[in-house]
């Protein structure tokens, strides 16, 4: 079966969208990264959609749902490499992706886990 | 107004969706649209699409390239014989959804359009015509 890959680095999670998804294969990978979470007891998950051509309202609900569960499993999630066209349209389709934080590039979005990994670690939980 | 050229494909699963997006996307390009008329008009269809698989029980899709004096355009007309759709105001507002979307599919799709038009009736099937304009 068609999967997107999902890679591990350190703490986090990272996953790079390089194809146009069908629905079921976002279903998929929504699970997939569901079950790595909890698995590998990530605390962040990067996802880089800079190939994707258009984000849709199925798609951003995905992705949506991916930062609320990891949310739960104590996780981060960043979007990083949003086009800007995808951007503009997803603003005028009326999708603010509650919860998802984004960053521009993959370096900026590994920033943003990683200080939101230091924060929570001195923050009651204990760095793995 | 002309129609330039037209073609008709099938929409009936997933895989079309995606089929029809990416081919959307190729005559957005022939009617020399910008990259954010492209994606808007992409986005759109991909909506639609879903709309007509998911709700629809699977349909078709016409795509024409269209000429009106030094305007080009691309219009897009989707149809299904499934079950219609009762409130067609209600299915346009961005709350409305009845199979787990975001509710944002019509609604969201008539704004990323110049031009937008749904015909529907309970039994009857449902006809979404939309267009854009360069």
């Amino acid at each position: 079966m068609e999967r997107i890959p999902i890679l591990k680095m350190g703490d986090s999670l990272l996953v790079s969208i390089q194809v146009d998804m069908h629905d079921r294969l976002a279903m998929t990978l929504q699970d997939d990264l569901t079950a790595r979470i909890s698995e590998s007891r990530a605390r962040g998950v990067l996802i880089d959609i800079s190939a994707l051509e258009i984000v849709d309202s199925f798609i951003g609900r995905m992705l949506a749902n991916i930062a609320a569960m990891a949310r739960v499993l104590d996780a981060r999630t960043v979007l990083v490499g949003m086009r800007p066209a995808v951007a503009i349209t997803l603003v005028e389709l009326g999708l603010s992706l509650p919860g998802v934080s984004t960053a521009l590039n993959i370096e900026r979005g590994m920033e943003l886990i990683g200080r939101g990994i230091a924060r929570s670690g001195t923050n009651g939980r204990s760095p793995r | 107004m002309a129609v330039l050229r037209d073609e008709t494909r099938p929409v009936r699963t997933g895989e079309d969706v995606v089929s029809v997006r990416q081919l959307v996307r190729e005559w957005c390009v022939a009617a020399g649209f910008g990259l954010v008329d492209q994606t808007k008009m992409v986005t759109a269809a991909s909506e639609i699409a879903r709309n007509t698989v998911l709700y629809g029980g699977g349909g078709t899709v016409r795509l024409e390239a269209l000429n009106d004096g030094a305007k080009r355009g691309v219009r897009l007309v989707f149809e299904d014989q499934g079950p219609g759709i009762a409130d067609v105001e209600q299915a346009l507002k961005d709350g409305f959804t009845s199979a787990g979307g975001l509710g944002l599919g019509l609604g969201g799709a008539r704004r990323l359009v110049n031009d937008f038009a749904i015909d529907s009736r309970p039994g009857q099937g449902t006809k979404v015509t939309i267009a854009r304009w360069k």
